[in-house]
């Protein structure tokens, strides 16, 4: 009895210590306090300036639309990279998968200060274009899109492509109608790891971003700097929002591959 | 048949074009820089030099300090946390693991923020106690990655080997130490992987929480500002020697799994 009270009282101190922080600050983002500690009045006012302040929707739609877009692009090419890694030769396979490992192994400065170097230093790309910016985050990306389409194509049923090519289907049409549906679950979990990776992003995006351009982690940093308090005050309403956005998709997800064991189950 | 595989294998060609281009192409252009002066000359000024400043070195010292005491107190909260999880029997356990996990996959600027809240109110003034900020903040920001690791290795673990241990005598301790434990290193190792480089280079988390020393990935960033590119490089490619040095020391010994792709 005390051995399982040790046991629970462990999980809580950990489980306190990673969220006491994210919720105390959504508790204090629904008040007009502008420090934690100085409790007052409950008030929405946090939240308006988040939605109407220009520069603030301007800041988050642009890390969105970066997110998704380089996502998109680290899916593609992820996904073609590993099926064409999979059916290659032995040495052009293992080629492509040592150099995929360098991201991901890589410290995210250097990544970031290296491929700043490539093109804006020695190839004089400008970093108002988003050129930079758009190939460091497929950089950061795609070799995580890559890892997670990798161990569907090996669990793959070979079979089932041979079938399709017997029964008349061209090459391309058996990889579209036959290998991709086997290995969308990979291709989506890589899709939504790489829209994180980018949007958790600092340092590649701080060394590639045009100057007049802001993430929310690079807005963040800076803020915090210049302690403009109704700014501060209403990134705290910011991380309430992502916090409440990122439990209800990691719930949903959960909750939707429950149902597919489930009914795999049943079958 | 010959056209069918060809057809195949053409498909990696645009990704293998594009490491080319922004992998390998960035690293030898770094190395080039490192081992340049301004003028374009060979030079190697920048490697010795960062060997004999006091303080280069010392910025050297100081993340591995970071990183080590970081990767520690990571490591003696995760373990416990994920081994009492993994060999639960709770029905709940997969939930209770989801919300070791959400934290990463908020943004990591804004949870710093809402941890340097929570120190301003307790200490005061949060440059005062530099070094234990430091390590609070990227414990905070790092923990769920040492957890995740250690826990799948642990509820993989084949039962009745420790049914067997009991049966051949040991105690529950004993059973711990010379089964679980050695068994469970893969993931620990690549939860230390995980913590212990971020943390030698995630300058921001210091910047934040009020501390002014540099730690190896602040140098990066001050050279970067001053447009110093050489010896940003070099740093960049002693950062790069550390990274391999530690890899081969833990290649194939790791969990796979990173940065929680195995979630969904």
């Amino acid at each position: 009895m005390i051995h399982k009270i040790w046991k629970s009282a462990v999980v809580v101190v950990v489980l306190l210590f990673l969220y006491l922080p994210i919720l105390v600050l959504s508790v204090y983002s629904f008040t007009d306090a502008s420090n934690i500690g100085t409790f007052r009045e409950f008030s929405i006012e946090n939240y308006v300036t988040l939605f109407t302040t220009p520069e603030l929707v301007r800041m988050i739609l642009g890390t969105i639309a970066l997110a998704l877009s380089a996502a998109a692009l680290a899916t593609i090419l992820g996904t073609l990279g590993a099926i064409g890694a999979f059916y290659s030769k032995k040495g052009m396979a293992s080629a492509i998968t040592t150099l995929n490992q360098v991201p991901v192994v890589n410290a995210d400065v250097v990544t970031g200060f290296s491929i700043c170097i490539l093109l804006v230093v020695v190839l004089g790309v400008s970093k108002d274009t988003f050129v930079p910016l758009i190939a460091g985050h497929v950089t950061l990306c795609a070799p995580f899109v890559f890892l997670s389409v990798i161990p569907k194509l090996k669990q793959m049923d070979s079979s089932i492509y041979e079938a399709a090519l017997d029964l008349g289907a061209t090459p391309a049409a058996a990889l579209v109608k036959v290998v991709v549906p086997q290995i969308l679950p990979g291709i989506v979990s890589g899709f939504a790891l790489a829209v994180t990776l980018s949007l958790d992003d600092y340092f590649v995006a701080t060394y590639t971003k045009p100057a007049t351009f802001d993430t929310i982690s690079t807005y963040v940093v800076n803020a915090t700097k210049g302690a403009q308090t109704t700014i501060k005050t209403a990134l705290w309403a910011l991380s309430t929002v992502l916090f409440l956005a990122v439990t209800l998709f990691v719930v949903v997800m959960n909750v939707r591959a429950e149902k597919r064991n489930k009914e795999r189950n049943s079958v | 048949m010959k056209k069918m595989k060809f057809s195949r294998k053409i498909l990696g060609i645009p990704y293998a074009v594009f490491l080319l281009l922004f992998v390998a192409a960035p690293l030898f252009v770094l190395l080039y820089y490192a081992f340049t002066n301004g003028e374009g000359r060979f030079t190697t000024a920048n490697l010795t030099g960062f060997f004999s400043d006091p303080n280069t070195l010392g910025t050297l010292f100081y993340s591995f300090g970071i990183a080590v005491v970081t990767t520690g107190v990571c490591l003696l909260l995760a373990y416990p946390a994920a081994y009492i999880l993994a060999t639960s029997k709770l029905k709940a356990k997969s939930v209770l693991m989801m919300l070791f996990i959400i934290p990463m996959w908020i943004n990591f600027s804004l949870r710093i923020t809402a941890l340097k809240e929570i120190l301003t109110w307790m200490e005061g003034n949060l440059a005062c106690h530099p070094f234990l900020n430091t390590v609070i903040g990227m414990s905070y920001d790092f923990l769920p990655f040492m957890i995740l690791p250690i826990y799948t290795t642990i509820s993989r673990l084949d039962g009745a080997l420790l049914e067997a241990a009991r049966d051949l005598g040991a105690g529950e301790a004993q059973a711990f130490l010379k089964v679980t434990l050695p068994l469970s290193l893969p993931g620990i190792i690549s939860g230390v992987s995980m913590v212990f480089l971020p943390a030698m280079t995630n300058y921001v988390v210091l910047d934040m929480l009020y501390n002014s020393t540099y730690i190896m990935g602040s140098l990066i960033g001050s050279y970067f500002a001053a447009y110093n590119w050489h010896g940003g490089s070099m740093i960049a490619l002693i950062l790069l020697a550390v990274i391999c040095l530690f890899t081969l020391f833990t290649s194939g010994m790791e969990e796979e799994n990173t940065r929680g792709g195995t979630l969904l």
